[in-house]
């Protein structure tokens, strides 16, 4: 039962040890555990190390580590979650409009700052201006869809999963049309478009922590109720599950910590959608462990795919989205077949 | 013990159920009979509290169906669904814990009481050794037994269950239902089932309720509802009513057209 548990967490610390070694800088990983032992128990150790790591440890590594492994543990989460709750392999932490309005509000913003009106706002807000933009597009776009999927006092998974892709595809048509009247600052947006937007500093981890570490709580307690819910609402309801509330609480769990992961990170394709399957075939289809070990499976995998993503072409940095897709596809159809010449 | 007073039921602006009054007794079986479409399932759905009448009253138990909560009707009473598509990646004795879910904290964690009470469930049903396969590889019968089992596993005085016999063939649909009486006799139990074959109904319901075009034709024991002029304009068919040679009650021969056409039996 906890082996899994196990072995994912261990994964996850070797793929944080990994990510905060490798760079344009490497640290060895024995200087590293100790820089980093020193720090937590107050060192008695004579440093032997250039004093360069650890700035560039504690104020450039580490931060962007832990961005990094959040947004990644939001997107397995929510993944496994919408899976579940709309009972729908393809379902993806993107299903019901969080990207799209995501982007909205990002391009919005980064056309917005040449005018005067959105200057103030930019002057308040500083750099944290495009994340407050694409994190309120993305709640507002996913609200939207929401209260228009209703329907009396129930929440049919058609008209949600439809309505969404409706608001999603106008919202996406205004992001183009705004990329296209913009000038200069399209390239930033396409970086952010493309999952390559990842902030650094303390700052933004700071911001999502509560965000992300909530609604992750809440989704791995789900589990028991996703259980129930792969018999069918109509089931689920006569088990005794509130259905309604439960889904309401679910898809906003899931839009909180998505729109968390994305507004600091940049919009990253596939984690949400393959890590839960993999969790699936290597452990089966219990929500109660498929949501927690794809919440650490989700940050494991973006860390090694941040990792490809700054040293592939190094200098140069790879936005990481891209590397989600481009690895990560192939991956997924090699566990497939996989996967299906082993089912009886 | 269940009580409906007048229900109306409707989809958008079709009237599913029209003002239905039906009461059971506590250890009653009651069979819902009546053509395709005349509001067999629509009356379970409505009673489950997963349709919301448009007019008319639910009692069971003394409860107010209309206002309880999920989790306290799913403690009063228990639907056993059709076997018809059931989830990948369940065993059985997943599935059958399932049944526990209204007595289960948020988190679902099951205390030795809730296992005991799945274990007693799977023993009752017959379903014991069948505790680790998964649930989707099992045949019709076995999968109907094990919805059977996650219903008792509810601990609840009121099962529903509709058409549990569909689908099976003919040993398994007298098995089942063999199984439900014994079921509800020996555990005090109150069951509303929908059935469609009315042989069935008159062998194992205490009364039969008809219901055509969302309206009450008739309740009562089966000598009673079943007469041919009765059953011929619900169905719209001639039918005949002979007696079960070893247990007196009455038992259907419908008269189709081949039959109309055969010649009389001349001896």
């Amino acid at each position: 039962m906890h082996r899994p548990l196990l072995i994912a967490l261990t994964l996850l610390a070797v793929a944080l040890l990994l990510s905060v070694a490798i760079g344009a800088v490497t640290i060895p990983p024995a200087t590293l555990l100790r820089i980093l032992l020193g720090r937590l128990w107050g060192s008695d150790l004579r440093p032997d190390w250039p004093p360069a790591f650890e700035v560039i440890l504690f104020q450039l590594r580490l931060p962007h580590v832990l961005l990094v492994a959040l947004s990644g543990a939001a997107l397995g989460g929510s993944g496994a979650a919408y899976q579940g709750l709309f009972r729908n392999p393809l379902a993806d932490p993107y299903l019901i409009g969080v990207a799209s309005g995501a982007g909205l509000g990002a391009v919005l913003a980064m056309s917005a700052t040449q005018n005067l009106a959105a200057g103030s706002l930019y002057q308040r807000l500083g750099m944290f201006t495009i994340p407050v933009a694409a994190f309120a597009g993305a709640l507002i776009t996913v609200a939207l869809v929401y209260g228009l999927a209703f329907r009396g006092r129930a929440l049919p998974d058609t008209t949600l999963i439809l309505a969404g892709v409706a608001v999603g595809l106008f919202a996406s048509a205004l992001t183009s049309f705004l990329m296209l009247r913009a000038q200069g600052e399209v390239r930033r947006a396409l970086a952010w478009l493309m999952g390559g937007a990842t902030m650094s500093g303390w700052q933004p981890v700071l911001v999502v922590l509560p965000y992300i570490s909530v609604s992750l709580i809440i989704l791995s307690a789900a589990g028991h109720a996703l259980n129930v819910l792969q018999f069918g609402e109509e089931q689920a309801q006569q088990l005794g599950l509130p259905v309604t509330r439960l889904k309401t609480l679910i898809i906003a769990a899931a839009s909180l910590a998505t729109a968390a992961a994305v507004a600091f990170s940049g919009l990253i394709g596939f984690i949400g959608l393959i890590v839960p399957h993999l969790v699936r075939f290597l452990c089966g289809h219990d929500y109660r462990r498929l949501v927690p070990l794809s919440i650490l499976g989700g940050a494991t995998a973006l860390l090694l795919a941040d990792i490809l993503a700054r040293t592939l072409l190094a200098p140069q940095e790879l936005p990481v989205g891209i590397v989600t897709a481009l690895a990560g596809a192939p991956f997924f159809l090699w566990v497939l077949r996989r996967a299906q010449s082993h089912a009886p | 013990m269940l009580e409906i007073e007048s229900l109306t039921v409707a989809y958008g602006r079709r009237l599913a159920l029209q003002q239905v009054s039906l009461h059971i007794a506590r250890g009653e079986i009651m069979a819902l009979i009546g053509p395709n479409g005349a509001g067999k399932t629509t009356l379970i759905r409505a009673v489950s509290g997963v349709l919301h009448p448009r007019a008319g009253r639910l009692r069971a138990n003394g409860y107010d169906l209309t206002r309880l909560s999920p989790t306290q009707t799913a403690r009063c009473l228990a639907v056993v669904p059709q076997a018809r598509s059931l989830p990948e990646g369940f065993t059985v004795w997943q599935t059958v814990l399932l049944g526990r879910t209204p007595h289960l904290g948020w988190l679902g964690i099951p205390t030795p009481h809730d296992r005991q009470r799945v274990a007693w469930a799977l023993a009752s049903t017959g379903t014991l050794d069948l505790a680790q396969r998964p649930v989707e590889q099992l045949s019709g019968g076995e999968q109907q037994r094990v919805l059977l089992a996650r219903a008792l596993a509810q601990d609840t005085p009121l099962l529903l269950l509709d058409e549990p016999t569909a689908h099976l063939d003919l040993h398994h649909q007298t098995s089942l239902l063999d199984l439900v009486y014994e079921l509800a006799r020996a555990n005090h139990l109150t069951v509303l089932m929908a059935l469609h074959d009315l042989n069935l109904a008159s062998i194992y319901a205490d009364r039969v309720a008809l219901l055509v075009e969302g309206r009450l034709q008739a309740v009562g024991t089966t000598t009673e509802v079943f007469t041919p002029e009765r059953l011929s304009a619900a169905y719209r068919l001639p039918v005949h009513i002979i007696r079960h040679p070893d247990f007196g009650v009455p038992l259907i021969l419908p008269d189709g057209r081949k039959a109309a056409n055969a010649q009389p039996h001349s001896d």
